[in-house]
């Protein structure tokens, strides 16, 4: 498992080179990464439905409990197999979409690199690791996304994506961590056994808060759903990939994998049974105000993501039902949903547009593509004989068992409108005229939708060759083993007259869709993406205060921002502490100090005096001779020398750069504010030292540097022998900086005399 | 700068200050020195040569420009780390030997980059201003 994972990784890197030898069938042959991948997983396969469980791990941080630990049971097994399989189509399906693109060999890579991060994600065990594959996929989604840089619009939805998921990221960061530090252990296979300890701790609706802001931003629940209708700006292969199948159901695996840990109280039901339910309908109903077949699609898909969170809260309430039928549901969505997107694209890409109005008569043109789109309409309406009846009739039943009656009726509502949308899917491949001169695409085009489509229908004609699978899903979730024999014709109940409603409703509403999409398309409705926006808006005016208040481009009032926040701040923190002390037994002066003191006072004077820079820099200079002399008074040569050279070449820098300002003038009177800065940093300086020197002399680390340097160090130098051995590391660092700043001098000039001498 | 006394001056100095500059980074593990003083002074020297010949003249007597001394510093202050690595001990632990007699091991290398380092991005940073100076612009 970590070596598949490796191999994704490995694999995805050398995407850009296939694609450059081997032209426009890199596609194919990119394919068999994920296709070999998928074999792998479903090799697996017998062992899992049996029960068993996989765990590899690599240590990572051992010191921390930080590890590459991999865990695969039958959840992680049946995301694997929907990344891997649905992956393989898609990259066959990118070759033809996107045939000729110059970019098409970066999209390969990030595309390939979103499977492994993702696969990384849904095998983590660790959640340190989980974290890390987490946020790799918010990236490559971004990078994805914005896949067409030079348009504004991708660049909005690409970085509005961003922003939500990976702020979702941060919230779950601090709620694993705080899951680990409850539960005591990094390692989620550990965790799910901790149920009890982790539900009754103090900190357990925090850290539920967390996650739950993790798992809903990546989800789009509502209210962070908006980003992911906006994401349609990606190229469609994304959309099918990243935005219906697999990256938006990280936040469900994420809440389905913790649920045998987190479920059971009654907060963790009724959030995710109201925020589902809530999300379920802000699909259904913003569905109505479009006519793009991607938005659509991406509207249906929030609902989905809905229904997906309000089954994984009904799990702990019923038996097995919620739990089989998260199973079934799950699967189902992702492979109609996948399919129905890719044949938007190829629509799309044929026909040159994507509104439902304008399109007509398509089946005649594209038969396989239109066998397709039937099939998964199916499955999206809900009908036999197809998995997505199956799914539908599960959750009925689920729901009916342990949600409120009125819980039940918005879902059926919620479901109507999937199966409006069916027929509208559906409606544009029969009737009408065919557009001038389309024709059904090259295999890379319908392969994808054609295969995930049919699956669905064999699926649906035989449950029982999903079932074992389902059951090891469902106990992972439920966190007991569970047995549930899935049936096509589950005969007469309950569930199966809602089924009978919901299509009913839909038909009617789909009469109803052209009048109420006029009449919702035309205002626009105010919802969380404004909050989103004003907020990003406040941010940068906020940051564009704060730059002109700091950073407004003259140094002296830079100096006068750092000195004097360093008084205030240290100033504040002296007065608190309460180390404003004065030494005991201060010794007297010597008369060599007062004399060298007598210098300095003298120099400073002269420094306020003086009108001319060049002389100011000068007189400076015998302030810091004085403090080089007083350093040798007190016994320190090293300290000594490197205070006299340095003062030296500031003095020749300063020098220097006073030169180049021509028309410097003389120094201004007056300038009352730097003064009082000035004054006010040395009266901190001087009070931090008399609080120092009341305080009884630490000598421990003295004392063991000037026992081990010689023996340890081989030097007598204890100063030198600290910087190049002891605290060689840190040496290092402080070099690297004097290094970069040398070069960002010499770059800062460099560039100056370029635009100077064009 | 154009006085025959500097100019004069100046060549012994800048011989006895280089001169100086090494015996401080050598001695530096035992007397008062070490790589960051003997840099300064290198520095030093230079920065008086150049006020005194010209930048073009100061120039000439360096083995290499300085932000390539920089870069050459790091690697040898890196590469005195490494020797503990390969001996399974924590990255830069001081390895000595005896050549000639003479005690010599990586921290004594590492001293050799930071001195190569601090020189060349002081100097670096002198020498352009030096030149920028020769074409000031208005203003800040």
């Amino acid at each position: 498992m970590v070596v598949a994972s490796i191999v994704a990784f490995v694999g995805a890197l050398t995407a850009p080179w296939l694609h450059r030898w081997l032209g426009s069938t890199a596609g194919w042959a990119l394919a068999l990464l994920p296709l070999g991948l998928a074999v792998y997983f479903a090799s697996l396969l017998p062992d899992v439905v049996e029960g068993q469980t996989l765990r590899h791990s690599l240590a990572w941080v051992p010191s921390l409990g930080v590890n590459f630990s991999f865990y695969l049971d039958g959840l992680s097994l049946l995301f694997a197999l929907l990344i891997t399989g649905i992956g393989t189509f898609i990259v066959i399906y990118s070759g033809g979409y996107l045939k000729g693109h110059p970019n098409l060999g970066r999209f390969y890579l990030v595309i390939l690199l979103f499977m492994a991060s993702m696969l990384g994600l849904v095998l983590a065990d660790n959640v340190v690791t989980l974290f890390v594959m987490w946020e790799l996929t918010s990236i490559t989604s971004y990078l994805l996304i914005g896949f067409n840089h030079s348009e504004f619009r991708s660049r909005r939805a690409a970085t509005q994506a961003l922003l939500v998921t990976a702020g979702g990221g941060l919230a779950l960061l601090a709620g694993l961590i705080l899951l680990a530090l409850m539960g005591g252990s990094l390692e989620i296979s550990e965790l799910l056994g901790q149920g009890q300890v982790l539900r009754e701790h103090p900190l357990y609706l925090p850290a539920l808060i967390l996650v739950l802001l993790g798992a809903f931003t990546k989800s789009a629940q509502f209210p962070f759903h908006f980003w992911l209708p906006n994401a349609m700006e990606a190229p469609t292969p994304v959309s099918a990939y990243l935005h219906s199948a697999t990256m938006v159901k990280a936040g469900v695996y994420l809440l389905a994998r913790l649920q045998p840990a987190l479920g059971g109280t009654e907060v963790w039901s009724s959030a995710l049974m109201v925020f589902g339910l809530a999300t379920l309908l802000t699909g259904a109903t913003l569905t109505f105000r479009h006519t793009d077949l991607k938005r659509l699609l991406a509207y249906s898909t929030v609902a989905a993501l809905g229904a997906l969170v309000f089954l994984i809260g009904l799990v702990p309430l019923t038996d097995y039902y919620a739990a089989m039928g998260f199973a079934t549901f799950l699967l189902a969505h992702s492979l109609y949903k996948g399919g129905l997107f890719m044949a938007a694209g190829a629509v799309d890409h044929e026909a040159g547009t994507r509104d439902i109005n304008q399109l007509g008569g398509l089946f005649r043109v594209m038969p396989l593509t239109g066998v397709a789109v039937v099939l998964a309409a199916l499955s999206l309406a809900g009908l036999p004989p197809v998995l997505g009846f199956i799914g539908k009739e599960v959750l009925y039943v689920a729901a009916l068992q342990a949600a409120p009656a009125w819980m039940v009726g918005l879902a059926v509502l919620g479901f109507a409108a999937g199966a409006m949308l069916a027929l509208l899917l559906v409606v544009p491949f029969f009737r009408g005229q065919p557009p001038q001169a389309v024709h059904e695409g090259p295999p890379s085009l319908w392969l994808g939708p054609l295969v995930l489509a049919g699956l669905g229908l064999l699926l649906g004609l035989f449950p029982g060759l999903y079932n074992p699978l389902a059951d090891a899903v469902a106990s992972a979730v439920k966190g007991k083993a569970v047995a549930y024999h899935l049936k096509l014709w589950p005969g007469f109940n309950l569930a199966l007259l809602l089924s009978l409603l919901t299509v009913l409703l839909g038909v009617g509403l789909y009469f109803l869709y052209p009048r109420l999409q006029a009449w919702m398309a035309q205002e626009p409705i105010p919802g969380p993406e404004n909050a989103y926006v004003a907020l990003l808006r406040g941010l940068m005016r906020l940051a564009a205060g704060v730059e002109r208040l700091l950073q407004s481009g003259s140094l002296r009032a830079y100096l006068v921002w750092t000195f004097g926040g360093l008084v205030g701040l240290v100033g504040l923190a002296l007065f608190h502490g309460g180390v404003l002390l004065w030494p005991a037994g201060a010794s007297s002066p010597k008369l060599e100090q007062v004399l060298l003191l007598a210098l300095m006072l003298l120099g400073t004077i002269g420094a306020l005096r003086l009108r001319s820079h060049l002389a100011m820099v000068v007189v400076l200079g015998i302030v810091g001779a004085g403090v080089a002399l007083v350093f040798l008074l007190q016994n320190a040569p090293d300290l000594s020398i490197t205070q006299f050279l340095v003062e030296t070449l500031t003095a020749i820098l300063i020098a220097l750069v006073l030169l180049q300002i021509r028309n410097i003038g003389s120094v201004p009177r007056g300038r009352w504010l730097d003064k009082a800065v000035a004054l006010g940093f040395g009266s901190l300086v001087t009070l931090l030292m008399l609080g120092v020197l009341a305080q009884p002399l630490e000598l421990h680390l003295s004392q063991f540097f000037a026992q081990k340097s010689l023996p340890e160090g081989f030097g007598r130098n204890i100063v030198n022998v600290i910087l190049v051995d002891f605290r060689g590391l840190d040496t290092f660092g402080e070099i690297t900086v004097v290094g970069l700043a040398g070069l960002g001098v010499w770059a800062l000039l460099k560039r100056r005399q370029r635009e100077e001498r064009p | 700068m154009n006085t025959l006394i500097l100019k004069t001056t100046s060549r012994f100095l800048f011989t006895l200050l280089l001169l100086l500059s090494v015996f401080l980074l050598l001695r530096g593990h035992n007397e008062p020195g070490g790589g960051f003083i003997g840099a300064l002074v290198a520095v030093g020297a230079y920065a008086l040569f150049a006020l005194a010949h010209g930048l073009s003249a100061a120039r000439k007597l360096l083995p290499l420009p300085p932000l390539r001394l920089v870069g050459w510093g790091l690697l040898v202050a890196l590469l005195s780390a490494l020797p503990a690595l390969l001996l399974g001990q924590p990255l830069m632990t001081g390895q000595w030997f005896s050549l000639l007699g003479v005690k010599v091991g990586t921290p004594v290398i590492f001293d050799i980059g930071v001195y190569l380092t601090v020189f060349g991005a002081l100097l670096a940073a002198i020498f352009g201003l030096e030149e920028a100076a020769h074409h000031p612009s208005e203003g800040a």
